[in-house]
């Protein structure tokens, strides 16, 4: 079943630093490779191969169906050329999931040392979960936090070692009908973070999860639970890579989140996928009387991404805030934005997306703005910025405000502009290059956003934008 | 001895059409010179096609700085080797603090020739130092620091920043376009006072306006008056005064009648 043959290399428009620091690839050795494709014997062993409970195996099956009932999606990306059978749904690279860094295999454990995860344990996460291909091969937590009853796990573990508190979520904010693919990962998932805040606990660092794709034609489908008890607070920070190989991979996620009264979660993406990546993730939080969601999205990377994390203000006073930038380089498409839902009186909201289109490539800002009738006194404020780097590059905005009720108080804004010749040349009369110049006005214009990042993470993030900048101009 | 800044027969076109017909100048070391004329007359075309702007395009003539043409240069080497256009326009850069956009700049300008013996970058604490002490000079209060670049700026904070960059960057040869215009007298008086606390004896200065008042503050050693893309009348800084007292029409008129 190993696959060992050599994949080739096609490292994109991010050259070769992209290719040293994140588009290295091991030899594929794993424990256990399902057979490429789709069906109903490969979810059933998917669920065999965990042991899981008879509800989950009944609850993959259904979605089975109805991902095959649901038509794909002709709206936002070209998603016709995704070969649901050309797909490997499931790779086991390791027996268990650990909690010491030293019993992580070596040849997983390299790659994660590479890209500096241990390090970061060190000096400023309380926790830290690592997911390789399908399942997580490693996590940890601050003792002082596990002894205050916070859990973070594994989603294949809080599942065999917290079944009734998994039960009680799992499905019910994103139910597998919602999408096809939110369909699709309730049939396959695997891997994926499981949290849980107990009552009044502030979780002061971040819990971090990295995911990594490191085989060929590789589908990723991790399925992530957070639930923040009353007065609660944890951030929550993914960062996800992959190689660049000539065939395309998936990587289709399905994140919920559960906000109780009082309580905040903030959930901070940095996503570096390699330009042959689909990115199609279904991301939604509920948000209690006076709770707080905050979504920090940053896609970089990836061949398509159609992604809008949303918030369903379901309690009185609750708040919900999605900040977004998107970077689209030669032969991509971002397709993000947010969707924000108030379904109670006196619930705010705030939209602020950024996009970069460069070298042909293209962003489409997708938001929905939705007020019910009886949320009286709501307030929401949506604005979008594209920056357009040269004349081949695109960016659109598909803004849908549904507004049921009358006493509410709405705010859209959204403009696009391009890097001018007289911005270029004040910075280049100070000295810097044309290239340093375009680096320095886009890392402006996204510093909003990045001012919301842990300091480490806005130093990686300045860091990426100039490798997807290097050589773009001139 | 080789001239700082020798401009020989200048001619330069903006999109097709020939602005500066014609100039010839030559400003030394440890000299203040100020260029004035009427609105037009291409005084900002010189500025921005000393600085090397994209759009202005040198038909023929040369650009000689320390004996060594300029016109193979991009904007940025002209900058990294000493050469600085104070911006009549300064423009905004959001997002990018003022801190962080001149540590990139004078890094830039280290890396390129090595100012004050030192190509290594500065460090963030000798950069805070240097930072401090030429912002006191300039008279604006460390939160400019961690400002935007230009973005919200009145316009007399905008020149007093481009003056701070200049003080940072410690250019041998600076151009100041229209510093003076837009700028109430107290600011005038404090961007004047920037200036003339960088004059010295390793720096030219090129200063162009349209009045006469900050020559009550700068007061440079030569005087030109440029109409319709030529350098028509030279002269002392008496010359100023005359200009102030019958203003322009009867220089142009004297061109035109040449």
């Amino acid at each position: 079943m190993t696959d060992t043959k050599k994949p080739t290399f096609d490292i994109g428009s991010s050259g070769s630093e992209y290719k040293e620091k994140y588009g290295f690839f091991d030899p594929e050795k794993y424990v256990f490779k399902a057979k490429k494709g789709l069906n109903r014997e490969i979810v059933e062993e998917i669920s065999w191969m965990k042991n899981e409970p008879e509800w989950m195996r009944t609850y993959r099956l259904r979605a089975l169906e109805m991902f095959y009932k649901k038509p794909m999606p002709q709206w936002g990306g070209n998603l016709n050329d995704i070969n649901f059978d050309d797909i490997y749904y499931f790779l086991r690279a390791t027996d268990k999931s650990e909690r010491s860094w030293d019993d992580v295999p070596d040849d997983i454990k390299k790659t994660f040392d590479r890209l500096g995860i241990p390090e970061a344990e060190r000096k400023f996460l309380s926790g830290v979960g690592a997911q390789y291909e399908s399942e997580v091969v490693y996590h940890n937590i601050k003792e002082s936090l596990s002894k205050q009853g916070v859990i973070f796990l594994g989603m294949d573990q809080a599942l065999a070692e917290h079944p009734d508190i998994v039960k009680k979520y799992f499905g019910t904010i994103i139910p597998s009908a919602d999408n096809k693919f939110a369909a699709l990962n309730s049939a396959v998932w695997s891997g994926g973070s499981f949290i849980y805040v107990p009552p009044g606990v502030h979780v002061d660092m971040p819990l971090q999860a990295y995911f990594r794709i490191n085989a060929r034609s590789m589908g990723q489908f991790e399925r992530t639970l957070i639930i923040a008890d009353e007065g609660s607070y944890v951030h929550y920070v993914e960062g996800c890579t992959a190689p660049t190989y000539s065939s395309d991979s998936l990587h289709s996620a399905v994140v919920e989140i559960m906000i109780h009264k009082n309580a905040r979660v903030r959930y901070t993406t940095i996503q570096n996928w390699s330009s042959n990546v689909y990115n199609l993730v279904t991301k939604r939080a509920v948000a209690q009387e006076d709770a707080t969601m905050e979504w920090v999205d940053c896609n970089l990377g990836s061949k398509l991404t159609m992604k809008y994390p949303s918030v369903y203000m379901m309690g009185k006073g609750a708040h919900g805030e999605i900040l977004s930038v998107a970077f689209a380089g030669k032969g991509q498409h971002q397709d993000a934005g947010g969707k924000v839902v108030h379904g109670a009186p006196y619930t705010t909201s705030v939209i602020n997306s950024k996009s970069i289109s460069k070298d042909g490539g293209r962003t489409s800002y997708r938001g929905l703005l939705k007020v019910y009738p009886g949320a009286v006194g709501s307030k929401s404020n949506v604005r979008c910025d594209a920056l357009l780097l040269d004349e081949d590059s695109r960016s659109d905005t598909y803004p849908y405000i549904e507004v049921d009720e009358d006493k509410v108080s709405i705010g859209h804004e959204a403009s696009v502009s391009k890097i001018g010749e007289e911005q270029l040349f004040y910075l280049m009369s100070r000295g810097l290059s044309e290239s340093e110049a375009a680096t320095m006005i886009v890392s402006g214009f996204i510093e909003p956003i990045v001012k919301e990042l842990p300091m480490e993470f806005a130093v990686e993030m300045n860091r990426l934008i100039q490798l997807q900048m290097e050589g773009s101009v001139g | 001895m080789t001239p700082h800044l020798e401009i020989k027969n200048l001619h330069v076109s903006v999109e097709g059409k020939e602005i500066l017909k014609g100039i010839d100048l030559t400003i030394n070391k440890n000299e203040i010179h100020a260029i004035m004329g009427p609105n037009g007359s291409g005084k900002s075309t010189l500025a921005n096609t000393l600085a090397g702007h994209p759009k202005y395009t040198v038909t023929e003539g040369d650009i000689l700085y320390k004996g060594e043409s300029v016109l193979p240069w991009g904007a940025d080497v002209r900058s990294q080797k000493g050469i600085f256009l104070a911006f009549q326009y300064p423009m905004a850069i959001p997002g990018v603090t003022v801190a962080n956009f001149l540590r990139t700049a004078l890094n830039a300008r280290r890396k390129a020739t090595g100012t004050n013996g030192n190509s290594k970058s500065i460090s963030i604490p000798e950069f805070r130092k240097l930072m401090r002490e030429k912002m006191a000079i300039l008279k604006l209060d460390d939160t400019f620091a961690t400002r935007y670049l230009n973005d919200g700026f009145s316009g007399g904070e905008k020149k007093r920043v481009e003056i701070l960059q200049m003080a940072v960057l410690n250019p041998e040869m600076a151009v100041l376009d229209e510093t003076d215009s837009g700028l109430d007298i107290d600011a005038l008086r404090i961007v004047s006072e920037g200036v003339n606390a960088l004059a010295g004896p390793n720096l030219g200065v090129l200063l162009i306006t349209h009045y006469q008042r900050i020559l009550n503050y700068i007061k440079p050693q030569y005087i030109h008056v440029m109409v319709s893309g030529k350098l028509a009348m030279s002269g002392g800084p008496e010359l100023a005064l005359q200009l102030e007292e019958k203003g322009y029409d009867w220089i142009i008129e004297a061109e035109a009648a040449k």
